[in-house]
């Protein structure tokens, strides 16, 4: 049976997903969904968007050939230049569509939670560009090791809010939001950056991110006449790997999501819940995360902020368990090695999310040797530069 | 009849209001939980405890400060069902747990409900699960005897007002605004409509919380024709504030306890 536009039925991903959250926002939720149905297929709406993503944010991205990389690693390497979108990553791809949702849905302010700080960023920039009021809220460790994005947010008008609550990271961020939308739910949009939370953010955030895989196909195809034999993209929530990953689902393709392994999965220092969590419901969807036999979330670590999340969106469970996808993680250490070489190798700075991504080449299993590899490189590593040298032990 | 109804029964007969006293259960220790509720049910009519959860969504800052003082003395949740069954051994007060849906997920739903049914829980609140979500949890609730306790918003629609109306037991909780749990200066001015709402779509007992933190709270919400007022933030403010000084906290929780009993009485 074909795959894509099956899921999700009734807000769940088989049983995965749906929407464990408070009542008061069960009627905005609803109410998104609705708008979203009806917008999705709107003329105006998907000319307004289509204008701003080829004229603002400069799609379609470069799918590039990675020569000196592809030596390196011994297979033919394709990177999708997510991270010349407009502000250097994939996220601008969906604050555009929620922040022109919002406002076609009469909301006037936008609020976003930011582990990294380019999902603030990116919702920064789409506020700023379409006149909407804009709050962020990041974890105060997150503040911390992403210095340059929070000022970044500031100077495109946001109000960056820091929350000290729990490990004053992602997660946390994400509980004040919510608090947040329960308290202005009628005025104000919740723009929810990855394919998490309840339904239907899942869904609307995955339609959004599909275009990049949508140009991969098409540019694969005219560059090389067929499609590729893998895709390799990062996986916190999974919003780019969802968006590589969906349109080629129904075809011969293997694909890959690799989860920020931290020190190690064994040290419990990691952010894998695909890879060593379990079921439980986190965010107001059921999904994988990393928790005790109690049920509370543990905390999790990763040298890159953009994967240092408990959870992770119901599709890729559901990829999971139906086995079409497979998913791997790897570790501090091999991200910053791949950091490094692709820098050398091409001259690209990634994000260390990315990296993650660019790191599993070297691990992926031998029969891959010499097949056609497309990576999402979804972000670029200005922002992470300073974290690298921490990790190389450069003093800067 | 179940204690809870029994309970509202017994109020209504003589014209009175619930109080309805939360705290978290193991804050600031769990060896403490018994005798604040002892000391609490002294005014209050009913019992509510939460079992702390790491992502507590739906609290405010004074219960997101109780849960991580509970988590941090090590309370789980057979800390706490330890803790009703100690409380049950001395006292009939009906007793209702409050948690999130990933604790009783976590233990498996009908494995949750049956252990903390016998240990002695009257209700559950799950504040992170709407009416679409609650159909194990709503199949274990009856089996054992439970009431499934739903809230109720100023945002619900009509629609989901009665098909919530249709499932809930026990109580009614009407959230009196929007946003999270935690004491507030003022009534919301969408409470008193909400109740009437509620009131008209169900003869379920309606009890009113979220804010709810002064005697002149609770005298407004029972004069608005709710069955009862839930405080919680209010007298967890007086725990966090003495940490240590357990007889000034058990005295402060009594003397505010007193107050809002009163406030439940006057006449409706």
């Amino acid at each position: 049976m074909r795959y894509i536009n099956r899921f999700p039925v009734k807000g769940r991903f088989n049983g995965f997903g749906g929407q464990s959250v408070p009542e008061t926002l069960m009627p905005a939720l609803e109410e998104l969904e609705k708008a979203y149905l009806t917008l999705k297929d709107d003329p105006k709406f998907k000319r307004e968007l289509d204008y701003y993503l080829r004229e603002y944010v400069g799609r379609p991205t470069p799918l590039y050939f990675a020569a000196r990389l592809s030596e390196r690693v011994g297979m033919k390497v394709y990177l999708k230049r997510e991270d010349l979108a407009f502000g250097g990553a994939h996220k601008i791809n969906n604050t555009l569509g929620q922040a022109l949702l919002a406002k076609y849905m009469g909301k006037t302010r936008v609020i976003a939670e930011t582990g990294a700080g380019q999902h603030g960023v990116a919702t920064a920039t789409a506020a700023a560009m379409l006149g909407l009021k804009c709050d962020v809220y990041m974890g105060t460790v997150d503040m911390e090791r992403q210095r340059l994005n929070v000022f970044r947010m500031r100077l495109l008008g946001a109000r960056v809010i820091p929350v000290k609550s729990g490990s004053c990271t992602l997660k946390d961020a994400i509980n004040e939001a919510l608090r947040d939308w329960t308290t202005n739910v009628r005025t104000t949009h919740y723009l929810l950056g990855s394919v998490v939370g309840p339904h239907p953010y899942p869904m609307i955030v995955r339609d959004f991110q599909r275009v990049v895989g949508r140009e991969t196909r098409k540019q694969i195809l005219k560059v090389e006449k067929r499609l590729p034999d893998v895709i390799v993209a990062c996986v916190g929530g999974g919003s780019n790997a969802i968006g590589i990953f969906y349109d080629f689902l129904d075809d011969p393709v293997e694909l890959f999501g690799i989860e920020a392994g931290g020190k190690g999965l064994k040290t419990g220092k990691h952010a894998a819940p695909l890879c060593a969590g379990s079921v439980g419901v986190l965010h107001g969807s059921r999904s994988y995360v990393m928790q005790d036999k109690f049920g509370q979330i543990l905390p999790t670590h990763s040298i890159s902020a953009g994967l240092d999340y408990p959870g992770v969106g119901p599709e890729h469970a559901l990829l999971k368990v139906h086995g079409r996808v497979h998913y791997d993680s790897v570790t501090d250490k091999e991200a910053i090695v791949a950091f490094k070489l692709l820098s050398e190798t091409e001259g690209i700075l990634p994000a260390l999310e990315p990296a993650h991504a660019i790191a599993y080449l070297k691990k992926m299993p031998r029969k891959f040797r010499g097949r056609l590899v497309v990576v999402n490189l979804s972000g670029r590593g200005d922002k992470d530069v300073e974290v690298a040298a921490e990790a190389m032990g450069v003093k800067m | 009849m179940s204690r809870l109804a029994a309970k509202f029964k017994e109020l209504r007969r003589k014209r009175e209001g619930a109080l309805i006293a939360f705290v978290t259960a193991g804050d600031p220790k769990p060896a403490m939980t018994q005798k604040i509720v002892e000391t609490l049910s002294k005014h209050a009519d009913i019992i509510e405890l939460g079992i702390p959860f790491s992502d507590p969504i739906a609290d405010g800052p004074t219960i997101q400060g109780a849960t991580d003082r509970a988590l941090k003395a090590g309370t789980t949740p057979e800390t706490v069902r330890e803790i009703i069954k100690k409380i049950r051994r001395r006292s009939e007060v009906p007793l209702v747990v409050l948690t999130y849906y990933n604790i009783v997920f976590k233990s498996g739903v009908d494995d949750f409900v049956r252990r903390f049914a016998a240990a002695g829980m009257d209700g559950i609140i799950i504040p992170d699960l709407p009416v679409e979500e609650a159909g194990k949890v709503l199949k274990a609730t009856k089996k054992h005897g439970v009431d499934l306790i739903f809230l109720v918003a100023p945002t619900t629609t009509p629609k989901r007002l009665k098909r919530i109306c249709k499932v809930s037991s026990g109580f009614i909780y009407v959230v009196s605004l929007l946003g999270v749990t935690g004491a507030r200066e003022k009534l919301s001015d969408l409470v008193r409509p909400l109740i009437a709402r509620v009131r008209k779509a169900s003869r379920v007992p309606v009890a009113v919380g979220f804010g709810i933190s002064k005697p002149e709270h609770v005298a407004t919400v029972i004069k608005s024709k709710a069955d009862g007022a839930i405080v919680g933030s209010a007298f967890i403010d007086f725990i966090a504030k003495n940490l240590n000084n357990e007889r000034k906290m058990l005295q402060e929780l009594d003397r505010f306890g007193k107050a809002l009993k009163l406030a439940t009485k006057i006449s409706r």
